[in-house]
């Protein structure tokens, strides 16, 4: 192999890892709703979406310093996820499954159509978090954006192994997701357990948007093809089991970065499509889920 | 000397670490009424499932006649002639009462969706059938005059009824009642045993898992103790009550 | 049941009948011409959705097949719009199979994200297979529809056969459930075990209703491309089939004629949005079309925190309310006269 095409594959592969962290969250925000709740949440992506078109407004038409607009978008998303929970899923007395779906649905579209009369049809910029200059890696080039994105990512995955590990809330949280009626009777809440699970989605969420926002310029359509993308990560990484979204997001990532060097970039979003068609067809349980945990899971 | 009907041979079933059904060997004679007693959490739902198709089995051998059960799945297994209920009561409640039951007559007609959609008159006469023998089970039961309700408006006691009168709409040789009688008071327990008294005298073969022993004594022929996935006494409900396992493992000293 | 559904499909036959004489105008009879291709697509959707349980959030995708199969093989091929349309319901009956192979072995609504995903790949395909599909700028020339030499060349004529079409597929759809079929499926919504220790054969039946309603989808996709003679990948998109999915549920999941009315409803929804602005322009309000998105959304939103049974049965129930309330109160005043 020369040097000039594992220089390509290198390139091909950060620009992959960069997407490829957004999938990962995408994904693991449907996680959480999906094992507090047992529900795709359709409007994941637009969670995304709205952290990202927010994040553009409070930088570049507020001109707040980056990490206080960082703070407030998350915060502002993560409102908007309670406000979604509480309005229209925690109401519903008799839920079935296909009519909370629905219900996601209608609040994805809800999303949308607001974005689209706040932000416009446009595409919007929003500044580097850093500077924009490349940093040459073995003949690769990199963003110091990309690295940021990847920061973000790890000290997310952290905070996330903490919280799930070491707290007592995140402790009832996974002790709702195996088996919610054992936890209510063990006195833990578990309403406020899916409120919390929606907070926690859409604040990922809005971080997701926020970090890759300066990459790809977001525009209010977006919201749908990110959010497949990201279930397609967690489907691969098995449905609900976090740590294998992370890799399979990133997985998923790179895979359409070469994709798009060496077939077609007309095709690069089909490419997440396809696998996910895949694993639904081949192993529906995912890389890192159980056969047999999941023919007995509800959704 | 009564023959059998079904047979487990070493049955096993572990749920990833946990053996629910540990080498079970148990043998149901035709025609008469079998209760599968236990604790709670001893395995004999678990026991229905895997003859009922609903989870398969880890090791060892169902067999129906002579027909291996094993791998079959619960349609299939249903077109055999075994009809079931469920613990928690599953009726159609989207459907009328007397929808429910035709829904248990599927397995009596052929037609598919083509013919359904292009050609109706042809099977009205068919139709009809199915309506009347449908009407027949309700009638049976003392639903009738609820036909036309949607089932989920029913009482408890009524929609355990609706079940069972949907499963003898199959026409089964072989009937599974996973606790019939829980939820119920004690005027419906009543009616409950005497229809299962009534289902015997059709020459169907009843096997029930059930909570209440009054019940249990009064309606069984036969009585299997089950604890930990393991059988642990069987015989007529006298030598049951009698034996000192089974008073163990209820009392558990 | 069956006496009101031959009801149902008299009034819609008397409507279709008079419709032309009352609209009279060449723009309206079109947008009710959209109206029909959206009404059969949601009555298969419907069985599917309201009758099966399962969820399809690709069904354009099926709309797509059926539409580009027509166009490519009338325009490139030169074979006749039937011929066209036949293959066409082949290969959507042939994807539907193949998508709905997953649903064999897993519970729930995976369905959902498989068609999702399905519709968003047909999607990219349309746009980049430029080829085949023409890409962005679509395919022009498509053929119109011949009826035993007549051509359906006017738009009074296109009508009556669309909305024809639209009452038989409503026809056999009430066949189908009210009978032993159409009971199973709704025995796998109302609850699988159960069904399935009765005989039915869920995985199968699941997948036979999914290649029905794609039948149905790619038959008005055909419809569709023959009416308006020329077909890009915009109106193919998923929101197009979130639409959909919103049609059914609005109208009324659990009943074809709720699914009928709810596709009817939000076809003509935009032109009655259009009237509301000029309405509200003398108040100096400005309405755009943009705003058609978040509205489709609120609806969908209200209805299934509300009305989960959707408008129709929601309307029905309520008319009922207010009669037993009226008879109440009519027997009250009477005593009281006394």
């Amino acid at each position: 192999m020369t040097s000039s095409s594992f220089s390509d594959i290198l390139q091909f592969f950060f620009m992959g890892l960069q997407r490829g962290c957004i999938y990962a969250l995408a994904a693991m925000g449907f996680n959480m709703i999906y094992n507090a709740t047992g529900i795709i949440n359709f409007a994941q992506g637009e969670f995304v979406v709205l952290g990202g078109l927010m994040m553009v407004t409070l930088t570049m038409a507020v001109k707040l310093p980056i990490p206080l607009a960082f703070l407030s978008t998350t915060v502002f998303v993560t409102l908007v996820g309670i406000a979604m929970e509480r309005f229209t899923i925690n109401p519903v007395k008799h839920p079935t499954v296909l009519r909370l779906i629905i219900i996601t649905i209608a609040v994805s579209i809800i999303i949308k159509g607001l974005a689209m009369c706040f932000w416009g049809k446009n595409s919007h910029f929003m500044r580097h978090f850093s500077s924009t200059e490349t940093l040459d890696f073995y003949g690769a080039t990199i963003l110091p954006q990309t690295l940021w994105i990847i920061g973000i990512l790890l000290l997310i995955v952290a905070g996330y192994i903490y919280f799930f590990n070491y707290t007592m809330t995140g402790k009832c949280m996974r002790a709702c997701a195996i088996n919610r009626d054992a936890a209510r009777l063990a006195g833990i809440n578990d309403r406020k357990m899916v409120m919390l699970s929606f907070a926690l989605s859409a604040g990922i969420g809005a971080i997701a948007g926020i970090i890759i926002t300066p990459i790809i310029q977001m525009d209010y359509a977006r919201g749908a093809l990110l959010g497949i993308k990201g279930f397609g990560a967690a489907v691969l990484g098995g449905l609900g089991n976090s740590m294998g979204a992370i890799i399979a997001g990133v997985f998923i990532g790179i895979l359409e970065a070469l994709a798009a060097g060496y077939i077609s970039s007309h095709y690069m979003d089909a490419i997440a499509l396809i696998i996910l068609m895949l694993v639904l067809f081949v192993r529906p349980s995912g890389i890192f889920g159980s056969s047999e945990a999941m023919r007995l899971k509800e959704f | 000397m009564p023959n059998s009907i079904l047979r487990l041979e070493n049955l096993r079933k572990k749920f990833g670490g946990v053996v629910a059904v540990d080498d079970l060997n148990l043998v149901f004679n035709k025609g008469e009424v079998t209760a599968l007693i236990g604790p709670n959490g001893a395995g004999k739902t678990t026991v229905f499932n895997l003859i009922t198709g609903f989870v398969k089995p880890t090791a060892g051998t169902i067999l129906f006649k002579d027909i291996r059960l094993n791998h079959k799945k619960p349609h299939a297994i249903a077109a055999l002639g075994i009809g079931r209920t469920f613990q928690n009561v599953q009726v159609f409640s989207n459907m009328t009462v007397l929808e429910n039951v035709m829904v248990g007559r599927h397995l009596r007609s052929r037609n598919g969706m083509l013919m359904s959609a292009f050609l109706p008159p042809m099977l009205r006469r068919e139709e009809n059938r199915i309506r009347a023998s449908a009407q027949e089970r309700l009638v049976l039961l003392g639903l009738d005059r609820y036909a036309h309700l949607p089932a989920g408006s029913l009482p408890l006691g009524n929609q355990r009824m609706l079940e069972i009168a949907r499963a003898l709409a199959l026409e089964p040789t072989l009937l599974f009642l996973d606790e019939p009688a829980s939820g119920l008071n004690a005027r419906e327990t009543m009616a409950m045993g005497e229809l299962i008294h009534k289902i015997k005298s059709m020459n169907i073969t009843v096997i029930l898992v059930e909570h209440d022993m009054e019940l249990v004594m009064d309606i069984s022929d036969r009585v299997a103790v089950i604890n930990f996935g393991r059988l642990i006494a069987q015989g007529t409900p006298k030598e049951v009550q009698l034996n000192p396992d089974v008073i163990n493992a209820y009392l558990g000293t | 049941m069956k006496i009101k559904d031959y009801v149902g499909i008299g009034i819609v036959m008397a409507a279709v009948a008079v419709a032309p004489k009352l609209v009279g105008n060449e723009y309206y009879l079109g947008v009710l011409i959209f109206a029909a291709l959206n009404c059969l697509t949601c009555t298969g959707l419907c069985l599917l959705m309201g009758y099966a349980g399962q969820i399809s959030i690709g069904h354009g995708a099926f709309i797509a097949v059926g539409a580009y199969t027509s166009a490519v093989l009338t325009t490139k091929l030169g074979w006749s719009p039937w011929t066209a349309m036949g293959c066409g319901v082949i290969l959507a009956a042939g994807i539907a199979v193949f998508m709905g192979l997953p649903t064999m072995r897993l519970k729930g609504h995976y369905l959902a994200m498989a068609t999702l995903g399905f519709a968003s790949i047909i999607h990219i395909v349309a746009v980049a297979a430029v080829d085949v599909t023409g890409g962005p700028s679509g395919i022009t020339g498509i053929p119109r529809l011949q009826l035993f030499g007549f051509v359906l060349n006017s738009d009074t004529r296109n009508f009556y056969f669309y909305w024809g079409i639209v009452v038989a597929g409503l026809l056999l759809a009430v066949n189908l459930i009210h009978s032993r079929v159409g009971r199973g499926l709704q025995a796998i919504h109302g609850s699988e075990d159960a069904a399935a220790s009765l005989g039915v054969n869920i995985a199968v039946d699941k997948i036979k209703v999914l290649v029905l309603s794609a039948v149905y989808a790619s038959i008005s996709g055909s419809l569709y491309a023959h009416y308006v003679l020329f077909i890009d990948p915009g109106p193919f998109d998923v929101m197009h089939s979130v639409l959909l999915v919103t049609m059914v549920a609005v109208g009324g999941l659990h009943n074809i004629w709720g699914a009928f009315s709810g596709a009817l409803l939000l076809s003509l929804l935009p032109e009655g949005l259009s009237f509301l602005s000029e309405y509200l322009q003398t108040f100096d309000i400005r309405y755009r079309t943009d705003y058609d998105t978040l509205i489709y959304g609120g609806i969908l939103l209200l209805i299934m925190l509300f009305l989960p049974e959707g408008l129709f049965e929601g309307l029905s129930r309520l008319l009922k309310t207010v009669f037993s309330l009226r008879r109440k109160w009519g027997g009250g005043l009477a005593r009281h006269a006394e």
